[in-house]
């Protein structure tokens, strides 16, 4: 029988074995493909946004630059990246544990919540009546819908995840699984964990505001409504980590045949996002006057070192299980010939090992560094942050999220891409267009130049506040990079649209390789040979690369951490 | 059988329920509901 033919509600999928539900398959899809319209939306506001800080060029004029950086904000990092962690929690819960999705007609529901909360919102942006950026601190206050449409959008995601809870409950019940769960689910429940979490303290922010919008209540107090506030902000961006962390044992399995080194370090780091992470949020309130030095060292030093543990064992685990696999595949010349020989021409690959690269090395090493209290006030809101920022969640989650997608559609919508070269190269572009324009961002904070600042210069202030020529220089750094960013996003998107919807067919076959015969041969060998039967042999396949990879990145680390603390010391004269 | 050697931390991790009900009170707990406590203690500011 062709293994490809359905029975009744599921097919077998020819590449991985796996059961895939065309319910699940279904709701998989739209999630991703809603996901890919925000992306649209946010990355036309981005090249407008890198063309107006860009100091040379200044295209938008004030009124529209908060207007789309309001738009850019909530489309890329609320919208564009949630939609697609729907998509990942339907695959992670139906198709990796074999069973049904818990209910189809809440799938519906929160689908069509969300989709309304944000077109909802986005209308209310483009119309000018909620330029309050993506915080809506208070005391600004939109238009009532923007308030509904973000609250929409978040039930819409809170009812996915019961969705997706019910579902493992339902596979543990029917025994669709033995043993633990799979380290990819694993990695999905945190973030749903983390997402109930985030959501709840959304509501706690946002209901007040929504009421003080129409009436209903005396202004929120602006302190309680940053901590609030931020308990949803940052908890998101953890959502983003749990999921791209998974998304890169996923891939890395996927395109080197590689196997985590040890499953029980690797969910026991999760474990640790999920009760450390959330609270390391207060390093976004270090400068509040209202919160005591006590609550924001606890929050920010002790407990959020365990959860940048976490993210070093991933760090470590996800590249040393490649090196693994390579030496197993026989490239064991030297230190590095295992890493040389990777499959970087598939574009799969090269997006998350570029996306991890760019997260730890820059998000990483920034992060840690801006939420040291002392260093934070050097820094608190100039474009350090967004050069931080655009390394984790841009060149780490969303450069992860696309090197998924170059497998999703072939394995989910069984279509195949055009223009196979230009999805080679596709990542390539992107990570340095983003990089570039990080780098620039940061930079340019180091001189003192403020995020979220039509002009950098504040001409016509009664002070004159002009910054050195060099940081202007650095905002033109910024500009190029985001241009190429923007290019590489475009291609991207152009890709993915024509595959996804009018892509050659690939239903009765195995999804087209991106690598070459040989190296998808020994990657297939690798992942049918399995791991166990070689038993001690496995043991003691030794990863000197990675350890040589960690220690140029405990060095950098280092060197960045000090060179800031020296400014500081510079800057802060104390006898 | 199987359930009964399962070493206490793997159990933890397999069970998602208590990592969500923990997950939900450490950051209610150690973040919003300290922080909430700190900011509605605080005297009104004395404005000039
Ligand atoms: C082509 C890619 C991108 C470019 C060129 C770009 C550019 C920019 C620029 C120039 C700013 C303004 C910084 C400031 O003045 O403070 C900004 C802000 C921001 N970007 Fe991006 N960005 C890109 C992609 C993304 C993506 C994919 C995400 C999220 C996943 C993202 C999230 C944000 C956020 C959250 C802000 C801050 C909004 C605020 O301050 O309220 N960006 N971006």
């Amino acid at each position: 029988m062709n293994s490809q033919s359905a029975t009744v509600d599921h097919r077998i999928c020819n590449t991985t074995g796996l059961t895939v539900f065309f319910r699940s398959e279904f709701f998989i899809k739209i999630n991703a493909v809603m996901g890919v319209v925000f992306l649209l939306v946010g990355a036309i506001a981005a090249i407008l946004l890198a063309l107006t800080r860009w100091s040379a060029v200044m295209f938008l004029d004030e009124v529209w630059f908060y207007r789309i950086l309001t738009l850019h904000g909530v489309n890329m990092l609320v919208f564009w990246i949630i939609f697609i962690e729907m998509a990942i929690l339907y695959f992670a819960s139906s198709t990796l544990l074999n069973t049904r999705i818990f209910s189809k007609t809440l799938a519906h529901i929160s689908f069509v919540m969300m989709v309304v909360g944000a077109l909802i919102t986005n209308y209310i942006i483009l119309d000018g009546r909620a330029d309050v950026l993506l915080t809506s601190y208070v005391p600004l206050q939109a238009h009532p819908l923007f308030y509904v449409g973000i609250l929409l959008f978040a039930v819409g995601a809170l009812l996915v995840c019961f969705n997706y809870f019910a579902t493992l409950y339902i596979a543990k019940k029917n025994k669709t699984y033995t043993g633990s769960v799979p380290l990819v689910t694993f990695a999905a429940t945190t973030a749903a964990i983390i997402a109930v979490i985030a959501i709840l303290h959304g509501a706690m922010a946002l209901v007040p505001s929504f009421l003080w919008s129409v009436g209903l209540m005396a202004e929120p107090d602006a302190g309680v409504y940053r901590l609030l506030w931020w308990g949803l902000g940052h908890q998101t961006q953890q959502v983003n980590v749990a999921a791209m962390v998974g998304v890169w044992y996923f891939m890395a399995t996927m395109t080197t045949g590689a196997k985590p080194l040890n499953e029980t370090v690797c969910r026991g780091a999760f474990v640790l996002y999920i009760l450390f992470i959330n609270i390391a949020s207060a390093h976004h309130l270090l400068v509040d006057p209202g919160v005591s030095t006590e609550w924001k060292i606890w929050n920010t030093s002790y407990a959020m070192y365990l959860a940048v543990l976490a993210s070093m064992i991933h760090g470590y685990t996800v590249p040393a299980s490649m090196e693994v696999a390579q030496r197993r595949k026989g490239f064991t010349k030297g230190l590095f010939g295992w890493f040389a020989k990777l499959p970087w021409k598939d574009p799969g690959f090269s997006s998350v090992a570029l996306s991890a690269i760019i997260f730890g090395f820059i998000g990483g090493i920034t992060g840690v560094t801006l939420g040291t209290e002392q260093i934070n006030i050097m820094a608190h809101n100039t474009m350090r942050i967004p050069g931080h920022f655009h390394a984790t969640v841009v060149g780490g989650t969303t450069l992860a999220f696309m090197g998924l997608c170059y497998y999703l559609v072939p394995l989910i919508f069984q279509r195949d891409f055009y223009l196979r070269s230009w999805a080679r190269v596709q990542p390539y572009i992107f990570a340095i267009g983003i990089t570039m324009m990080s780098l620039g961002m940061s930079l340019a904070g180091t001189y003192g130049v403020p995020r979220r600042t039509y002009d950098s210069d504040f001409t016509g202030a009664a002070i004159e506040t002009g910054f050195d020529p060099v940081a202007h220089i650095l905002l033109g750094v910024l500009g190029i990079g985001g241009v190429i960013a923007f290019l590489g996003m475009m291609l991207f998107i152009g890709l993915v649209v024509a595959a996804a919807f009018f892509g050659p067919p690939i239903k009765d076959r195995k999804m087209p390789t991106w690598q070459d015969e040989k190296s998808q041969k020994m990657t297939d060998d690798l992942i049918n040979r399995g791991y166990e039967e070689e038993g001690k042999h496995y043991e003691h396949v030794k990863t000197p690369g990675t350890i040589a990879l960690v220690l140029i990145f405990l060095l950098s680390f280092v060197i960045y951490y000090f060179a800031n603390w020296a400014s500081l010391a510079d800057l802060w004269f104390l006898n | 059988m199987e359930e009964e050697k399962k070493h206490p931390v793997q159990k933890l991790m397999d069970n998602i329920w208590l990592l969500l009900i923990l997950g939900i009170l450490v950051p209610l707990i150690s973040y919003s509901g300290w922080g909430l406590l700190e900011l509605l203690r605080l005297p009104e500011a004395i404005l000039p």
